[in-house]
């Protein structure tokens, strides 16, 4: 291949599927230890000792879950159209491995995000689902994450799967931001003044300190589920070449 | 010794789990035919559309001039001809019209030759008739056409023969040995037993030693 | 290229003169052309535009104010769809019949006779759609002063649809069946002209000016101009080397 020598030596590494393996091998029970520790801490926090919205009451405690769901399937995206774009670029087997693991887990999340959604929304608007430009915004990011599972699932050969999903998600990442500005003008064109969450008061900070916890127990979480997900990948992958023959024997 | 045209190092490709070559080497100099050969499934198509630069599924080099394919692509591309397995012809079209259409994407072609190659392909009287109602054959041969028109110094040709008659053959089999003869490059696959003898370079794929 | 095939003395008199196009005019010039001779690809869409449109007041109520109401939406809706079910078969005849390998391998920029293609797509689809629009606001009774915001907005929304459907249609033309899944692909790309493109004829209606919307629904259009010939550049690429 042409010479990428500017290129930083742990980036070739990363590469190297057998060197992936290894690595989140060694770091996978870290993010277990971490996501128990940070998630049990934050539910209880949240659920027990986190003072009760005034308005809201006992019901707004789902923000401790719907939040950081949300703000996941978002990142989650990011993840897979940036791995999208290396695997593309750099032809990089383990980006486009990377890009495949999140569109399921994202799917997943952003389900839960509008599950949690449509459950705070009874209580609070009367209704399962109101067409608040938040949700609706996670809604079409849903859909974005269905197209690309659909499209990869449907290209049989999985570097062309991978490549043409990778166009899929960057695509996807430009429209993201538009989608959003033009659901968030539609919604204020079409419902002017009803319960907004945006604009709720500031939180005080024993409320938004587990919220952090949380999300960051979140993000833990997904990194253990992606990293199952990719070893799981790499050795479905790489089952002919000689280090998994050996891992499988040893 | 002046760099190879047309060098391949290294090619690795598999396809639905089976190695079609590994470790493939070989180079090409102006002038030369090569016939790759090989067994249905054995990867002659799939060799012709990664050298063409259509298929990116392998691993490995391929120099053109010296030049790594991927920091020359346009200028590759200026200079290649490919006949792929499908004829590359619109069914609505005539030929005369598939054949403009093929200059608009192809500027070095001399389109003053047009009826000259119509007629060398056998399809004088057929130049305004729409391409479905010709036959297979015919088809094929309004793409052939191009071989008389283009000034590109490399042709790849995927069964090019299949479908013509004999004559159709031999009077093709003529003009590419005239464009080895004038400097050009040949790299084709063919079931047709050639008669061009000992000017012709053989790769076959089934022995997968390699080097030629 | 000094060491070319040799010209070949011409053995006959030259009857034709031949112009040479540019990669852009030829590409336009034959998918017209293709489009001109196969005539029902012409109007199929435009037929499935009236019939969805008719479906609405048959499901839903003949009611005119009721009809007057939803009609920037439903047009626009009827609009979106009509133009997704033609775009399956824009790079899939290509693709059949090899001419789209020919293409890829030319070395006249891609961009430029994607861009073509693109043109000659919405010159068949989308322009007839708008033209046609004014009649179907005429049947769900569309108050006279949202028409010109109904083909405006359609003017400047349909070439957008054309451009990212064309991405959709790329990445699936390798694909045996690409009809449902070009849907699910661009559908949610879809949203924001059609956000704004009913708004556009929501707002000429109700007579508020119309500017701001069709910049909006321009700015998309500029945007998708730009950007979208290089991912279907791209998708092709993939799609073809699959």
């Amino acid at each position: 291949m042409a010479d990428k020598k500017w290129m930083p030596r742990w980036f070739y590494q990363l590469a190297s599927p057998r060197w992936c393996y290894e690595i989140t091998g060694k770091l996978l029970p870290l993010f277990v230890i971490a996501a128990i520790l940070l998630l049990v801490t934050g539910t209880v926090w949240a659920l027990a000792f986190a003072p009760a919205d005034y308005q809201q009451g006992n019901s707004f405690r789902i923000i401790y879950i719907h939040v950081p769901s949300s703000i996941l399937a978002q990142s989650c995206y990011m993840l897979m159209a940036v791995a999208g774009a290396i695997g593309l670029i750099w032809k990089m087997k383990v980006a486009d491995m990377v890009a495949k693991c999140c569109a399921p887990i994202g799917a997943s999340i952003a389900v839960l995000s509008l599950a949690t959604g449509a459950i705070w929304g009874k209580p609070t608007w009367g209704s399962w689902w109101v067409w608040d430009a938040r949700l609706t915004s996670m809604l079409i990011l849903f859909f974005l994450y269905l197209g690309i599972i659909a499209l990869n699932s449907a290209i049989e050969s999985e570097r062309t799967a991978a490549q043409s999903t990778a166009v899929l998600a960057l695509v996807g990442l430009v429209n993201i931001p538009i989608i959003k500005y033009s659901v968030d003008w539609w919604n204020t064109l079409h419902q002017p003044a009803t319960f907004k969450l945006t604009e709720r008061p500031a939180m005080p900070a024993e409320m938004w300190v587990p919220l952090l916890v949380m999300v960051i127990g979140f993000y833990c979480f997904f990194a253990v589920a992606m990293m199952l997900r990719l070893r799981n990948e790499i050795i479905q992958r790489e089952r002919r070449s000689s280090w998994v023959r050996d891992l499988i024997a040893g | 010794m002046s760099t190879p045209r047309l060098k391949i190092d290294n090619l690795f490709c598999e396809r639905d789990e089976r190695v079609l070559f590994e470790g493939l080497c070989f180079e090409v100099n102006a002038g030369e035919v090569i016939q790759i050969e090989g067994q249905n499934g054995s990867g002659k198509t799939t060799l012709l559309r990664i050298l063409s630069g259509l298929s990116r599924h392998f691993e490995g080099d391929i120099y053109w001039q010296g030049e790594h394919l991927d920091n020359c692509a346009q200028a590759y591309r200026e200079s290649l001809l490919y006949f792929g397995h499908q004829p590359g012809v619109k069914a609505v079209l005539t030929p005369r019209e598939n054949l403009q259409w093929y200059a608009s994407l192809h500027p070095e072609m001399d389109l003053t030759k047009l009826d000259y190659a119509l007629v060398k392909v056998g399809l004088k009287g057929y130049e305004d008739v729409p391409c479905h109602t010709l036959s297979a054959g015919q088809n094929r041969r309004v793409s052939l056409a191009r071989l008389y028109l283009s000034r590109a110094r490399l042709w790849i040709l995927d069964e090019p023969f299949t479908a013509i008659d004999k004559r159709g053959v031999a009077e093709k089999e003529a003009l590419i040995t005239t464009h080895a003869q004038e400097g050009g490059t040949v790299i084709l696959t063919t079931h047709h037993e050639l008669a061009m003898g000992d000017k012709i370079r053989r790769l076959n794929l089934d022995q997968l030693a390699g080097t030629l | 290229m000094n060491d070319s095939v040799p010209n070949q003395s011409t053995e006959e008199s030259m009857v034709h003169v031949y112009k040479v196009d540019g990669p852009f005019w030829g590409a336009l010039k034959r998918d017209l052309l293709l489009s001109y001779r196969r005539k029902s690809d012409l109007v199929n869409p435009l037929i499935f535009f009236l019939m969805v449109a008719t479906l609405f007041p048959l499901g839903v109520s003949p009611d005119p104010t009721f009809l007057a109401d939803v009609a920037p939406g439903v047009v626009w809706v009827a609009a979106l769809l009509a133009t997704l079910l033609s775009m399956d078969s824009m790079f899939r005849s290509d693709f059949e019949d090899g001419t789209l390998e020919q293409i890829l391998l030319s070395p006249q920029p891609l961009y430029l006779v994607v861009l073509a293609k693109v043109l000659a797509h919405w010159m068949l689809t989308g322009l007839p759609l708008t033209l046609l629009a004014p009649v179907l606001g005429v049947m769900l009774f569309l108050p006279g002063d949202g028409m010109w915001g109904l083909v405006l907005s359609l003017l400047l929304g349909t070439p957008t649809l054309s451009l990212v459907g064309a991405i959709g249609a790329a990445l699936t033309v390798g694909l045996r069946k690409g009809g449902v899944l070009i849907s699910l692909l661009v559908l949610p790309l879809y949203i924001p002209v059609l956000i704004f493109g009913s708004a556009a004829v929501q707002g000429a209606v109700t007579g508020l000016p119309l500017g701001g919307y069709l910049a909006i629904l321009g700015a998309m259009l500029s945007l998708g101009l730009v950007m979208a010939p290089l991912a279907i550049g791209a998708a092709l690429r993939i799609s073809v080397s699959g």
